[in-house]
């Protein structure tokens, strides 16, 4: 990978939330809900970001949108004033950072203040940041509107968020974190709360920008199927760890971390004929609360034995290709 | 047909809103067997859980059965009243709902939830029976028994889903509506339940009606899919045809958005427009102003809902995209 190509370098990134405590007591339990997340995202590309409920990827994109502020490690975006760690920002040039780093949310009912217009809305950043007089600014909205496939704009400008689908909604989110031209733009689960006919066009729409306007996207989803139509390359997390990062038919075709191959082989297949190998791993997810220093995956895994139990979590692995594996026993 | 469990007949069911009646479900007719697992799949506000909600007559007040039957046994419950409703609840039909959190009672244990509805329905059994059944029943669903005397919010999202299960199953009801109910939950404990319910199924010889919006997830646990639009039974066929030659297009439609990880990554369709507000359906094929094939016709009369093949139903006036 050529480091110029490099837009967003994560290392070293880790969240740690305390259980209890209060004002006057500290407390010393704590959920490491991200620990130790390296990953590099290239300019243009779309990396996807899978796993179940709790393994942290959603408290990876607020870190990454720093709407968290991270215990430590270093996240470097390639901005137009050279290569910012932003992890460490503070006050006006967090501001200003914003600039560059969006987010889409996933339920386009919460997202959006029921009391704005579409134009007040997606005006929003536009006057947070200071960019543009009125008049450039409605041409601006009106225009990307038409882009994410509201048209005609002018007779959305002036309707209100429950005037609406959720569909419509979901795109009006997309032009909100789109008007300033972010660089990188993480979208949590943006597709999961629309129905299917609804959800390709967005799909689709999303992809579409990513070519033309050349955004970058961590795309966060628990739907492999849908990771698999939008991103280049998926990173599997498991308990705050990443456990294997790959290209998105590479990883498909070939799984290699214990984990993503019963996460792979769970997802239901839209054909009955088809006949999916069993799942082998046991038990349910558990909480990251002061975990064990070993592989967070050993409690379930089918291939662990003693070595998994007696050294730390295994780092992340270039098992050829640019396929990255975090095990033992591969 | 004697092995009918369940019949539905000419179900047309509005809500009477302040703007309006809504048509949530528009004479909706078909039937499920002994034995027999049926899925309803369609998108949200396609009347599915309307039709579930419709079985049990557990509708809000605001709702009204306008004509239709639904046979339970051959007996129609529509006119039936709260109190005779609620002996046909449990032991003739029973329900697992999606969000298991809901349906159980945070402030009884999970053993005295089950009990509950075994003393109504079955009060030959002794207090002895009734404990060894329940300890039967979480072995069927796959939860340990000890844990039988903790409180809901003991349980994680997935053993809560299973005692709703094994609640729903206490009265060995003669058909289960099971509405959504893998939705909230993880992929690894969903296929571990869907595997279970089908199971649990089959082994008792039960008619299931499985309503989803996830097209996968009704393609391993059904035998035959009736698919839903805007209050319509659009299409129903065994699981095999609904899926390898669906006929009308909104099922094509539906079938081609879907994604899945197998397989050649062919390109997802997007159907154009949403679907409609059922304030005001179009008029006519409640589907034609998204379907490429709609002629003239499509917009003045709704087509009838007939047989296409062996057991292949569907309302259309171009079955299979032909003129």
């Amino acid at each position: 990978m050529e480091h110029s190509d490099i837009l967003v370098n994560i290392q070293n990134l880790s969240k740690l939330f305390p259980v209890g405590g209060g004002i006057f007591r500290h407390s010393d339990v704590f959920v490491h809900a991200v620990s130790g997340f390296n990953l590099q995202i290239k300019r243009g590309e779309s990396v996807g970001l899978v796993g179940e409920s709790g393994c942290g990827k959603s408290t990876t994109g607020k870190l990454l949108t720093r709407l968290l502020d991270p215990t430590e490690g270093k996240i470097e975006i390639a901005s137009e004033q050279g290569v910012i760690d932003i992890a460490s920002l503070r006050g006006k040039k967090l501001k200003t950072f914003r600039r560059n780093v969006q987010m889409i949310f996933q339920d386009p009912y919460e997202s959006m203040n029921p009391r704005l217009t579409i134009y007040d809305t997606v005006a929003e950043p536009l006057n947070v940041q200071g960019i543009g007089t009125i008049t450039e600014r409605e041409a601006r909205i009106t225009e990307l509107l038409e882009t994410v496939g509201l048209t005609p704009a002018a007779s959305f400008l002036f309707r209100y968020p429950h005037e609406l689908s959720g569909g419509q909604r979901q795109r009006v989110a997309i032009a909100r974190a789109l008007i300033i031209s972010p660089l990188f733009v993480v979208a949590d689960e943006p597709t999961s709360m629309l129905d299917v006919s609804v959800r390709t066009g967005v799909m689709h729409l999303m992809q579409d920008l990513a070519t033309n306007l050349n955004v970058t996207y961590l795309y966060i989803t628990h739907d492999l199927a849908v990771a698999r139509y939008m991103c280049n390359r998926i990173a599997v997390m498991y308990l705050g760890k990443l456990v294997e990062l790959a290209e998105t038919e590479e990883l498909l075709q070939h799984a290699q971390h214990p984990y993503t191959k019963a996460l792979l082989s769970a997802v239901p297949v839209p054909d009955p004929t088809y006949k999916r190998s069993a799942v082998e791993i046991k038990g349910g997810i558990s909480k990251p609360i002061n975990p064990e220093p070993r592989c967070r995956f050993y409690d379930r895994c089918p291939l662990a034995d003693d070595s998994c139990r007696d050294n730390p979590h295994p780092e992340l692995e270039d098992k050829g290709d640019q396929h990255f594996v975090a095990c033992h026993k591969i | 047909m004697t092995d009918n469990v369940l019949e539905v007949k000419n179900l047309t069911m509005h809500y009477m809103t302040r703007k309006g009646p809504v048509s949530a479900v528009d004479n909706i007719s078909f039937s499920v067997a002994r034995g027999e697992s049926l899925g309803l799949v369609g998108e949200s506000g396609c009347g599915k859980t309307s039709i579930a909600l419709s079985l049990l007559k557990l509708l809000p007040d605001n709702a009204d059965i306008k004509q239709g039957q639904i046979l339970i046994n051959s007996k129609n419950i529509v006119p039936l009243n709260y109190a005779e409703i609620c002996k046909f609840r449990w032991k003739q039909i029973s329900m697992i709902f999606q969000a298991a959190m809901n349906a159980l009672n945070p402030v009884y244990t999970v053993e005295e939830q089950i009990l509950e509805a075994m003393q109504e329905h079955l009060p030959h059994l002794s207090e002895a029976e009734m404990n060894q059944r329940v300890d039967e029943l979480f072995g069927l669903v796959g939860l340990d028994p000890k844990f039988k005397n903790q409180y809901p919010h003991q349980y994680s999202g997935g053993m809560r889903q299973r005692a709703v299960i094994a609640m729903a199953l206490s009265c060995e009801p003669d058909i289960i509506v099971a509405d959504e109910p893998t939705t909230a939950l993880d992929v690894i404990v969903q296929d571990a339940l869907l595997k279970r319910i089908r199971k649990i199924q089959e082994k008792l010889n039960m008619a299931m009606i499985y309503i989803s919006h996830n097209v996968a997830v009704i393609a391993e646990v059904s035998d035959r899919v009736g698919v839903m639009y805007a209050g319509n039974l659009v299409e129903m066929a065994s699981t095999e045809a609904i899926f390898h030659r669906p006929i009308h297009p909104y099922t094509r439609g539906l079938m081609s958005a879907f994604p899945s990880i197998v397989g050649e990554k062919t390109k997802l369709v997007t159907l154009p427009g949403e679907p409609p507000d059922l304030l005001n359906p179009p008029t006519g094929c409640r589907y034609h102003p998204r379907c490429p094939y709609a002629t003239a016709i499509c917009s003045q009369e709704a087509p009838e809902y007939r047989e296409h093949g062996a057991q292949h139903f569907a309302a259309c006036w171009h079955p299979g995209g032909e003129a």
